[in-house]
Order: structure tokens, then C-alpha cells, then sequence
């Protein structure tokens, strides 16, 4: 950038830098618009969403609640991120936990068949979830899991521990040998070790696999469409989504209102945190 | 408002904070034991005390449905008869033929898409000044369920017969400029492109992240240099950028390869597989629920799963090599 060599392509140079503008700022509108548009959406009253698109809201500014208020009472939106939530926030804690129990130990451990194993966690890293469901179906029905939080959590803890183990791994061999070796003179356990020099040390790289795993659990439909179905719950929220969204008969208004509040989440969660968020994905940029 | 059983709050703290402090615990007694037994032992046996849980996990979410559903893909409907390969014989003939199209379709379109777009805006914002702006925007659609996403992009697709009003937001563009409207989500086609550009709309950023993370890590000189000696802009792209980016492009590549072959979420919820939109996937919830056939989508999940193996071996091989 220091050392642009300006003016000796002349016109080109500029209409080039044009160019690079334009580009730019048409990923910029259509990566922006579409949340912009259900955000509008959502605001409508629903004789004016029938009759025109979201952008006359700009023109005939008319901006009304119900939508949320229909979304809210009708929809039983609110009960569903409730559930999401319930999903959620345990499936992070667990993944969050266990990968960091199973990275220590096979980082820092030696043991037969130490390497065999690191290699078929990456093997099952890209696994599609379809060639699990048949036999689970069938595991959770027998061992009475179906249509229970505890059985949502158990899916998606033990299919994203691989990524886990994998994403911490690097930064658990990162740890300089010393600090383990001190703590062994000084009588240190190996529990002891574990809660006060690897757990504080991994706090970042933990934040970073919390998010991308509270963002996966919060939005996974296949599992809780799966198995979460005949449970006093109500569905979780991407379930209900997909549900209302294959009913055309009502407006769109409050399809739109419990849309957008589904994404609020995970969004607020991405922006404010985004630096642990970009960690995670370029620590563990393999998984599909 | 939310109706929530009053047992669920005291689940949820059991499960994000009681199971964490009761295998904590656990591990604390284990090493008790540990202690008393002699040092090679103890040696020996530290590892699957710690690793224990964490692989009992894998194995029973991951490992044992593999291996199960290998044996239930040569099995009948009920899975009660020896079927030999009558499944796969199924899976590639009839609508089959279609729908494993359409997974081909996705696997060459999504990953080229997302790769030429996130190259484009990778090298491009790196060029101006607002460019992180830009990539936080690009970012911004990651956080999306593809539920979500796919609700999104359905009303952008909406379609009305010319002379009705176009409410969405596509069809209203090309009715400014004078065209027919087109039935995105319909014609044959353009729908299953309409369905992939969704996803490349939700998982953009994450490629263009992991190119911008390698084009930075291209030595600055090189770039300097080939700019002194006045190559053009393309030029250094081509000869030196994108060689030493390979890596990169190929973790791209691989990740949207495998996105293309579980996609589920946007299929079904945009348009239901029908218009012949239908994917693996979709098909597979099908005939677990509505058809009960557990033959037939044990079959189709073992192609999915052999089709990712070559994913997986690229990342074995990928992961030895770093670990040397």
C-alpha cells in the first residue's frame, strides 16, 4: 500500500480504483440489505406488506408493533427461544468443557495410540450428521432421550467434541513445557495443573469454541426437528421458523417480527465479540 | 408470553453447571486413585481417565451410528431383511437420479461461487479504506441460521404474475428496468442457483476471512518488489498471491464441499424439494418420516458420508503434515 506507484498508468489507475469501489460497495449492499429488509419487514402492518415491498416503508413511512405482539402471543416465538435457549447454553458449556478435558489429555499426555486417535478426530471432523440419524432415532426412542432437552444436548456435545479437541489442541501444545515442569516440582496434581494454568491460559481460545458452539447449537434445525419433537417444549426457535414458514396463508408481517428477533441473538453475540469469533474460525477453518 | 415448565431452568443449570462440577469431581477422585496405584500404571492409565467421557461422547453420537448405519443400508425397509445393495440400486435410479443432480450441481456451483466471490472481496477490500467495514458486513450473515437465511431470501425471491404488484425485492428491481418478473423459486434451474446463492449470502464471510488471513501472511517484499519492477495488479495476483494462498483455497474449497453435501435447512425450508429443488438431505428426512424407510436413507447417508471421505482424507493428511 506504502509504495503505490501512482500516475504511471494514468487514467486506467483511476478508472481501476473506480472499479475496486464499485465492487466493494455492491458486496457491501447486498450482504446488508436482505437483514435490512426483514428488519423493515417486521414493521409493517400487514395491509401495506400485501400491497408493496418493504422499501415503501422508506416512501409511506407507517411503522406498527404488532407484528411482534402477533409473534409474541400467537407464534409462541417467545416460548421457542426460550427452548433455543434451554438447547443452547448447556450444548455450549458441555462442548466447551469436554474439549477441553480431551485436548489436555491428548496433548499433554503420552499413551499408545495417542496419534491414531488425534487422526480419526480429524477424520470425523467433516462427518455429515445424516449417517447418524437412523441408529440414533432409534437409541434415543429405546433409551427414552426423545423429545428431551438432556438428549439435544448429548447430540450436539459429542458432534462438535471433535472440532473442539481440534480447535484447542494447537493452543493447548502452545503452552511453554516449563510452566507445566515448575508446577510438577512444586507438587502441583494434574488437576491442579489443569485448573490453574491450563484453564486460565485457554480463556481466549475457550471464548472463541464457546461461540462458534453456542452459534451452531442456537442455529441447528436438523436435531431439534429430529429429536426434540413430541416434547412438552415448546420447538425450538429455528424449528418453528421453518414451520410458519411453510404456512402461506397468514401475513408475513409476524413471520418476519419472530425472524428477525431469532437472529438478534446470535448477531449481537458475532459483533460484540468478533474477535474471538474471527479467532475460532481461523483456528479451526476445516470444518464444513 | 413464554410457557415454559418450571423444571426446565433447574435442567439447564444442572446440565451447563452441575455435569461440568460432578465429572470435575469425578476426575478428582479418579486421580485419588491414581496415586495410590504403582507409576507405570498410574502412567498408563491417567489418559483414559481424563479422555474417557469426551470419547464416550464421540463414540456413541458419532462412531456407533457409522458403523450402524453401514449394516442398516443393506437392510430392508424395517431393517428385519438382508436387502444386498437393492438401497444403492435405488439411490441412483428414478426421482433418485434427480435429486443426486442436484447434489452435483451444488457441490460444483456453491464451492466455485463462494470461491471466486471471496477471493474478489478478500484482495479488494484489503484496497480501500472502509475494507473492514466491509468484512464485518460480510460477517454479519454467519451468525444467520440457514432457517433464518432461507426465510430472508424467500421474500427477496417473491414472485407475482406480471401486472401484480412484485413485493419482492428482485422481481421489483427487474420490473424497474422493464423485464418480466422471473418465478425464482419455481423455474427449474434458476431455483436450485437461487437456493446456492443463499448459502454462499450466509457462509461468505468465512471464506473470505481465512483468504484475507493468508493473503496477509504473503510476504509484503515479494508484492513490493513485483510492483517496482511494474507488474500489473492481476499479475502479482496471479503469479505470486494466490501460489503461496493454496492452503487457503483449499480449506475453502473443502469446507463448502462439504456444505454442499448436507445441505438440509435451505431445501427445506424455501421449497420443500419440490420444482425440482429436492437434495439428498431433504430426501433422507423423507423417508425417515414420511416413508419409514430406514433402508432407503441409511443408503443415501452412507453416499453422503463416502462422498465426504475424500475431505476428510485431504485433512489427515493436511494435519500429519502440520504436526511434523
Amino acid at each position: 500500500m506504502s509504495a503505490r506507484a501512482p500516475k504511471r498508468r494514468g487514467s486506467t489507475g483511476r478508472w481501476a480504483r473506480i472499479g475496486v469501489h464499485v465492487v466493494v460497495v455492491a458486496i457491501i449492499v447486498v450482504w446488508f440489505v436482505p437483514t435490512i429488509g426483514l428488519f423493515v419487514s417486521s414493521l409493517r402492518p400487514q395491509a401495506e406488506a400485501a400491497s408493496s415491498g418493504w422499501w415503501m416503508a422508506f416512501v409511506r413511512p407507517i411503522y406498527t408493533a404488532q407484528n411482534y405482539e402477533l409473534a409474541l402471543d400467537q407464534l409462541q416465538t417467545a416460548s421457542s427461544l426460550a427452548t433455543s435457549l434451554a438447547i443452547a447454553v448447556p450444548t455450549t458449556a458441555l462442548v466447551m468443557f469436554f474439549s477441553v478435558l480431551g485436548s489436555y489429555a491428548l496433548v499433554r499426555m503420552r499413551f499408545a495410540g495417542r496419534t491414531a486417535l488425534s487422526l480419526i478426530l480429524v477424520a470425523l471432523l467433516v462427518t455429515p450428521p445424516q449417517i447418524t440419524l437412523v441408529p440414533l432415532l432409534r437409541l434415543y426412542y429405546m433409551a427414552g432421550l426423545s423429545g428431551t432437552l438432556p438428549g439435544i444436548w448429548l447430540y450436539q456435545t459429542g458432534f462438535t467434541v471433535p472440532f473442539g479437541v481440534f480447535l484447542l489442541r494447537g493452543f493447548i501444545a502452545s503452552i511453554p513445557e516449563e510452566l507445566y515442569e515448575s508446577a510438577h516440582l512444586d507438587g502441583a496434581s494434574e488437576l491442579r495443573i489443569f485448573r490453574s494454568i491450563v484453564l486460565p491460559l485457554a480463556r481466549p481460545i475457550l471464548a472463541s469454541l464457546g461461540i462458534l458452539a453456542f452459534l451452531w447449537s442456537w442455529n441447528d434445525l436438523l436435531i431439534p426437528l429430529l429429536f426434540l419433537g413430541g416434547s412438552p417444549l415448546a420447538p425450538a426457535i429455528t424449528v418453528n421458523l421453518s414451520g410458519l414458514a411453510a404456512q402461506t396463508a397468514q401475513g408475513r408481517g409476524p413471520l418476519m417480527a419472530a425472524t428477525f428477533l431469532s437472529v438478534v441473538v446470535p448477531l449481537i453475540l458475532v459483533i460484540s465479540m468478533q474477535r474471538h469469533f474471527v479467532r475460532g474460525i481461523l483456528g479451526g477453518a476445516v470444518k464444513g | 408470553m413464554a410457557r415454559i415448565p418450571a423444571y426446565v431452568p433447574f435442567l439447564v443449570v444442572v446440565g451447563a453447571i452441575g455435569i461440568p462440577i460432578l465429572v470435575y469431581a469425578a476426575l478428582g477422585i479418579g486421580e485419588r486413585v491414581l496415586a495410590h496405584l504403582p507409576a507405570r500404571l498410574e502412567r498408563r492409565t491417567r489418559p483414559w481417565l481424563w479422555l474417557g467421557l469426551p470419547l464416550v461422547l464421540v463414540v456413541v453420537i458419532l462412531v456407533y451410528p457409522i458403523v450402524t448405519t453401514l449394516g442398516t443400508s443393506i437392510m430392508g425397509a424395517r431393517s428385519e431383511t438382508f436387502v444386498g445393495l437393492d438401497n444403492y440400486r435405488w439411490a441412483f435410479s428414478g426421482t433418485m437420479l434427480g435429486i443426486v443432480g442436484n447434489n452435483i450441481l451444488w457441490l460444483v456451483v456453491y464451492p466455485i461461487v463462494t470461491l471466486i466471490l471471496a477471493l474478489a472481496a478478500a484482495v479488494l477490500f484489503d484496497k480501500v479504506r472502509y475494507g473492514p467495514l466491509a468484512m464485518s458486513i460480510v460477517l454479519l450473515p454467519t451468525a444467520i441460521s440457514f432457517t433464518a437465511g432461507a426465510v430472508i431470501w424467500s421474500e427477496i425471491y417473491s414472485f407475482q404474475p406480471e401486472g401484480s404488484p412484485q413485493i419482492g425485492l428482485l422481481n421489483a428491481i427487474l420490473h424497474l428496468f422493464g423485464f418480466a418478473p422471473v418465478p425464482w423459486l419455481i423455474q427449474p434451474i434458476v431455483n436450485n442457483l437461487a437456493l446456492i446463492f443463499v448459502a454462499v449470502w450466509l457462509h461468505l464471510g468465512v471464506a473470505t476471512l481465512i483468504l484475507s488471513a493468508a493473503i496477509k501472511n504473503v510476504g509484503g517484499d515479494m508484492v513490493e518488489a513485483a510492483r517496482l519492477d511494474g507488474a500489473g495488479e492481476f499479475h502479482i495476483f496471479a503469479s505470486i498471491i494466490l501460489p503461496n494462498i493454496l492452503p487457503a483455497v483449499l480449506v475453502v474449497l473443502t469446507t463448502t464441499l462439504i456444505t454442499s453435501l448436507k445441505v438440509f435447512d435451505i431445501v427445506y425450508v424455501m421449497t420443500n424439494g419440490n420444482f425440482g429443488t429436492d437434495v439428498i438431505a431433504n430426501r433422507l428426512y423423507y423417508e425417515l418420516f414420511a416413508a419409514s424407510n430406514f433402508g432407503h436413507a441409511s443408503a443415501i447417508a452412507v453416499i453422503l458420508l463416502f462422498a465426504a471421505l475424500p475431505v476428510a482424507l485431504i485433512n489427515v493428511v493436511q494435519f500429519r503434515r502440520e504436526a511434523k
